[in-house]
């Protein structure tokens, strides 16, 4: 029996009085594609950024094909196939919008602070960036300055950049947030489309027209904790997650 | 002549100085207001191994490595800090250095170490020599900055978070930062010491930390032009005014808040500006159509 790709066991994080992620555990097997979703606050964000290793768990553990990679540093979760896009944009403003992508896709140049003083060379990777910037449909902004750019296209590079690193299991933080509706529909293709490929892949996003299109999984989070998981539609009836919802009527619902 | 002299060697260890701190402060984003140490560490350390005997090119060098040393400690220490407390570790790591040695009789205490040997250079060959290493670490900022160390500096000065989501190891590129600019801050000392024969604890104090960090803000943080140019003009100025000598302190951290203050960019950033505005005024003139989009590349 293999291990899962990703194991959260009875995670929790508390920030002053608000218990963010309150006992969460969930389970991801390789090359599935699932749906996180949950109200505002409900701690879906909390949770990527646990899994990434952004934010400190005060208990539980963080599994990664079996390994325990609670303790383990950002950029070695990296660099073992984890990335990840923000919800609250991060783009590196020094940079150009391509830059930003090919500096993740040199992640072999990067890897080591001497020997990245031997490389000159970026073609290769910002070639490679190019056609991640035209895969999550913002080529024409390559040569823009990030600080320049609307949300979605920053939503959009956020992915681009994810992608760049090749991960196996990919986070993704809300990215159809700020997108009209022809080109969420566009992106959540897309993002199929990676999934087909053999990424694995978590999905935050309150788009549930969206979400109930493309994933196979959806996992709902309420006040830091699962509440229910499965089949999308069926997880949809489950009165738990309708109560979840009650009195905040979910983004989008088309 | 021999006056000229003396002031382009002291303008070429002053390059390397501020282009050394240029690396840390101004690539990869970390802030020190105790720079003097390294460059006193250097210093004392090459005064010291060439007194006891040793030839000038090897205690130079390893007034280098003993400063990349001590560089690499503070920089392990900046790993445990955020940015703005940074600025008060290292301006504490200065005043360290001054104390230790101001009470160490074995390196002079107060009057400092004096009687150093000569390099066995004419003053003239002193000059190319300093000048000489100052065009190499030249050369070797420009080239840092293009290659892919650069790129990463470039990240972890902007968003260290960001970085480490991406795969950079912050922490390693912060460390090879300190000990790359504290490392060149000594050779700057060991220059200065067997140029002046005698060093005391004094030259090596706040002062002459703000004084570097002007140079490097005034410059235009990361740019190793703009640091160039403000370098020599900074190094001019108690030359050309006399005064200046009695106020530096004063004069330097003012240039530097102000600069700070209305021209975070320093000269680097107002010459890319102004360029910009005579093209854009140029295209204006030439082809009568406005062009809002002109944008700042
Ligand atoms: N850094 C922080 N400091 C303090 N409180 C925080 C922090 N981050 C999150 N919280 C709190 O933790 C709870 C969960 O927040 P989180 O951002 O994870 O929710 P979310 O499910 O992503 O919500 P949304 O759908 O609005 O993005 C909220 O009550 C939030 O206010
Ligand atoms: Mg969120």
């Amino acid at each position: 029996m293999t291990a899962p790709l990703l194991a959260l066991e009875d995670l929790r994080v508390r920030f002053g009085g608000v218990a963010a992620v309150d006992g969460a555990s969930l389970t991801l097997e390789h090359g599935t594609f699932t749906g996180l979703i949950g109200p505002n606050g409900a701690g879906k964000t909390t949770l990527l950024r646990l899994i990434i290793g952004i934010v400190r768990a005060d208990n539980g553990r963080i599994r990664l094909d079996g390994r325990d990679i609670t303790k383990l540093a950002v950029s070695r979760r990296a660099r073992l196939g984890l990335a990840m896009s923000h919800q609250i944009v991060r783009p590196f403003r020094s940079l150009s919008v391509l830059d930003n992508v090919a500096l993740a896709a040199g992640r072999r140049r990067t890897r080591d602070p001497l020997l990245s003083l031997l490389h000159v060379k970026r073609s290769t990777e910002r070639a490679r960036a190019r056609e991640l910037l035209d895969l999550v449909g913002i080529g024409d902004a390559a040569d823009a300055e990030p600080a320049k750019l609307p949300l979605g296209y920053l939503k959009r590079l956020e992915m681009a950049r994810a992608l760049a690193l090749e991960p196996r299991l990919l986070l993704l933080d809300e990215p159809l947030a700020g997108l009209n509706h022809s080109e969420a529909h566009r992106l959540a293709d897309t993002i199929a489309g990676i999934h087909q490929t053999g990424t694995t892949v978590l999905l935050i996003e309150h788009n549930l027209a969206e979400v109930m299109r493309v994933c196979r999984r959806l996992v709902v989070l309420d006040q830091g904790r699962v509440i229910a998981e499965g089949e999308p539609r069926a997880v949809m009836a489950d009165p738990k997650v309708r109560a979840a919802y009650l009195g905040e009527a979910p983004h989008a619902a088309a | 002549m021999a006056y000229e002299i003396t002031l382009l060697t002291i303008i070429g260890i002053n390059l390397i100085l501020a282009l050394s701190l240029n690396l840390i402060t101004g690539f990869c984003g970390q802030i020190s207001l105790g720079h003097a140490a390294f460059y006193g560490t250097g210093a004392y350390c090459a005064a010291i191994l060439t007194k006891a005997g040793l030839p000038f090119p090897p205690a130079l060098l390893a007034g280098g490595v003993v400063a990349g040393l001590l560089g690499l400690i503070v920089g392990l220490t900046s790993l445990r800090v955020r940015e703005d407390f940074l600025a008060i570790t290292t301006m504490g790591v200065g005043f360290l250095f001054l104390g230790f040695v101001r009470k160490q009789s074995w390196l002079g205490g107060e009057l400092g170490v004096s009687g150093i040997p000569a390099p066995g250079l004419s003053d003239l060959g002193y000059m190319v020599l300093a000048i000489g290493i100052a065009a190499a670490v030249a050369l070797f900022s420009l080239y840092v900055r293009r290659s892919w160390m650069g790129f990463a500096f470039d990240a972890v000065a902007d968003d260290e978070d960001t970085a480490r989501v991406i795969g950079i190891g912050v922490a390693g590129y912060k460390l090879t930062a300190f000990a790359l600019g504290t490392a060149l801050a000594g050779i700057a000392g060991g220059l200065y010491a067997h140029y002046a024969r005698i060093i005391v604890p004094d030259t090596f104090g706040f002062t002459l930390s703000v004084t570097i960090l002007a140079m490097v803000v005034v410059g235009g943080i990361g740019s190793t032009w703009g640091v160039i140019v403000a370098t020599v003009l900074l190094s001019l100025m108690p030359e050309l005014f006399r005064f200046v000598n009695d106020y530096k302190l004063l004069l330097f951290g003012g240039l530097l808040l102000l600069t700070m203050r209305f021209s975070p960019g320093g000269l680097a950033g107002l010459t890319r500006e102004t360029w910009h505005r005579l093209r854009r005024n140029q295209g204006r003139n030439r082809e009568q159509v406005d062009d809002g989009t002109a944008a700042r590349s």
